[in-house]
């Protein structure tokens, strides 16, 4: 039987680690949810973000915080320069699958070439900074990387809620006629929740990049696992992403804890599986 | 008639005088400069994914091989060139790129890529057309079933068995023995394979075994793994790890503020593992070290000094010949061998050569005479020692004694 020592430090490793799943799912989960989008792209997106950092640290020494000043307005820009081509072509939730899926192949081959298929890791002094808290230690990185899907998410949380455009966008993702006949002006703000989807992928990039060991293949290790953090937490649900991340990094950490950590992967499924056979309200 | 004399024996002189002096400035080697079309030998290695740090080594041994034998008398009097792809670390882009070297580009001859899973990729395809394939980093010998593919580096038959064994005397040398292990592995066939023999063996030798973990290969997260190290604080932990992930489970450890007390790694990255200050005096596998007994081998005082100006070059963290350079060598080494030997290119006629007879080479004598055409094992330990990797077992061969912390 493992020690509570070891449960707590692989429980308290598993939610930092979710926290990272929430930042990269939150992005796939809105446009999901409420543009009707499945974006693949959004993983590969990701890690460009990653390698652009861990770029600009290498050649100009540039802390990952700066470089987020850069990457997020570009990919902003990303994502409404793609929105423009599903609007342009009327690309459906179905064909967004198959385009994205091309974008994303693009991207790999285009970091791979630029990068190479090899590992690169951004060399940081807080990459293995920890703080001690009785017999556990916290990790700096993963912390922060919690910290800033726990405030990203409340923040998306509240735009959608509390401002128009949010409250238009979810209802032009309920029933776009009737938002429209209310003079929603759903192209316009999709442009924005599209540009905001793609910087958010930008966000989890730097992370990304800080934590873990980057190779372009990378981009569909993460596939599976945000596919059940979007779905578990309901599409288009920022809250729903961060909590359900975080859910499937603790299980995640136990069973690597009390198992074998080959099993890992199939945690987030059967967790997938279970909700879906479950079917709850919030679902 | 004594003009004729005279002029002849001048002639004689002028040309003893010339030779001399083309000899003494190393121009007029015994040997005439290879001409004529070139042998082509094909191959791939995983010049870019996550074996490329590794199989970097490889490349610069391979092109320092062919540079000392087109600047000597090439072979069979012909030049030679290597025609070397990059297979990505991809067993699938492997088994298409030896296809398009048989096939479209109709090399000679063919060599092996590195690690298991490329290695057993161009097996097949080899098989398929009937050519001798030399490897050197072939980690489970018991899948060679092909007749025609011969290891240039001497795992021995049985590693999974005979390996642990030699790593267990090593540690058991010690003035405190362990008595704990972990068994923490990559699910990469080759290093699983020796994992499951780690855990057997250790338990056979009374050694408690109080944790054995796989992770996949490719692994992002070893948060959790670390953890479990910590938590079974045994005295050796062994990881079957190959590349960067010795130093990515390092770092996870070093989170949680544990080192620890002897720790090996089977396939590391060289450079990186021994760039790394949490990787004092960690063990891993070698078959050479550029050390004596193994420096004054047959080959080494050339390839030395000529394979570390090309590994400085191309920016290497650990610039000295080892054993991943070596086995690549080895692989050109063997089949030149066989070639000189023969004076045939046919590869049925050095597949039957290379099984009658034992070369000598920068690993000790190479035979291939038992299973698998496997020789004798003869796989040793290396350790991390002031910014180098020294060989510490079997202490015939050692380099100097073994380091604890």
């Amino acid at each position: 039987m493992p020690s509570m020592t070891l449960l707590t430090q692989a429980l308290i490793s598993g939610l930092l680690a979710g926290g990272l799943y929430g930042l990269m799912g939150m992005g796939l989960s809105l446009s999901w949810g409420l543009l009707r989008l499945v974006n693949l792209s959004h993983f590969a997106l990701a890690v460009l973000g990653a390698y652009i950092t861990y770029q600009l640290g290498a050649d100009f020494n540039l802390a990952p915080g700066i470089s987020l000043v850069f990457i997020a307005p570009s990919f902003f820009l990303f994502g409404v320069g793609l929105h423009w081509v599903f609007k342009k072509f009327k690309v459906n939730e179905f064909g967004s699958l198959l385009v994205t899926f091309g974008v994303a192949v693009l991207l790999e081959t285009l970091i791979q070439w630029f990068w190479t298929a090899d590992f690169r890791r951004f060399e940081s002094p807080w990459g293995t900074v920890s703080y001690q808290v009785g017999p556990i230690y916290i990790p700096l990185l993963e912390t922060l990387a919690c910290l800033t899907a726990m405030v990203l998410s409340g923040l998306t949380w509240l735009w959608l809620n509390q401002t128009y455009i949010g409250k238009a966008l979810r209802a032009s993702a309920q029933d776009p006629e009737i938002a429209a006949a209310f003079g929603v002006n759903h192209a316009r703000q999709s442009y924005v929740l599209s540009g905001i989807c793609s910087a958010y992928a930008g966000v989890a990039g730097v992370f990304i990049a800080l934590i873990t060991t980057l190779s372009p293949s990378q981009i569909w290790s993460w596939l599976g696992v945000i596919f059940a953090v979007v779905i578990i937490g309901r599409l288009g649900n920022p809250l729903g992403a961060l909590i359900a991340g975080v859910a499937i990094g603790a299980c995640e950490g136990l069973a690597m804890a009390v198992f074998n950590p080959a099993w890992a992967p199939m945690v987030s499924f059967s967790l997938l599986i279970i909700v879906l056979i479950w079917q709850p309200k919030w679902l | 008639m004594s003009q004729k004399l005279i002029s002849s024996n001048r002639r004689v002189v002028m040309n003893t005088i010339a030779g001399g002096l083309l000899i003494s400035t190393g121009m007029g080697s015994l040997h005439a400069a290879p001409s004529g079309k070139p042998i082509r030998i094909g191959g791939t290695l995983s010049l870019t994914g996550p074996l490329a740090q590794t199989a970097l080594l490889h490349k610069i041994a391979g092109e320092t091989f062919v540079d000392i034998l087109n600047s000597g008398p090439g072979l069979l009097g012909r030049p030679v060139e290597w025609v070397l792809l990059d297979d990505q670390s991809k067993p699938e882009v492997t088994r298409s790129l030896y296809e398009k070297l048989i096939t479209v580009d109709k090399v000679d001859l063919i060599v092996g890529p590195y690690a298991t899973n490329s290695i057993l990729a161009a097996m097949g395809v080899a098989q398929r057309y009937g050519k001798v394939i030399i490897q050197s980093s072939m980690g489970i010998p018991k899948l060679a079933t092909y007749d025609m593919q011969f290891p240039a580096s001497p795992f021995g038959p049985n590693p999974g068995v005979d390996y642990p064994g030699v790593i267990l005397d090593c540690v058991a040398s010690l003035p405190q023995p362990p008595k704990s292990m972990a068994v923490v592995t990559s699910k990469f066939p080759s290093a699983q394979f020796i994992a499951e023999g780690m855990r057997e063996v250790g338990k056979q030798r009374g050694l408690s075994v109080p944790l054995y973990l796989e992770y996949e290969f490719g692994t992002r997260d070893f948060a959790s793994i670390a953890a479990r190290i910590k938590d079974a604080n045994v005295d050796f932990l062994w990881v079957g790890a190959l590349g960067l992930e010795g130093n990515q489970l390092l770092e996870a450890l070093k989170k949680l503020n544990y080192s620890p007390k002897i720790h090996y790694y089977l396939y590391p990255a060289p450079g990186p593992l021994l760039a790394s200050p949490e990787a004092k005096n960690a063990l891993a596998q070698t078959f050479f070290e550029d050390h004596p007994p193994f420096s004054t081998r047959i080959g080494v005082e050339k390839l030395s000094p000529m394979y570390r100006a090309r590994a400085v070059k191309a920016g290497v963290p650990y610039t000295n010949l080892d054993s991943q350079a070596a086995g690549t060598y080895n692989v050109f080494y063997l089949l030149t061998k066989a070639v000189e030997a023969t004076k045939s290119l046919d590869d049925k006629v050095l597949a039957a050569w290379l099984k009658k007879n034992t070369v000598e080479t920068l690993m000790g004598p190479i035979s291939f005479n038992g299973p698998f055409n496997h020789g004798p094992a003869r796989m040793l330990v290396k350790q991390v020692q002031n910014g180098k990797w020294v060989v510490v077992w079997p202490k015939d061969v050692a380099g100097g004694a073994i380091l604890t912390q």
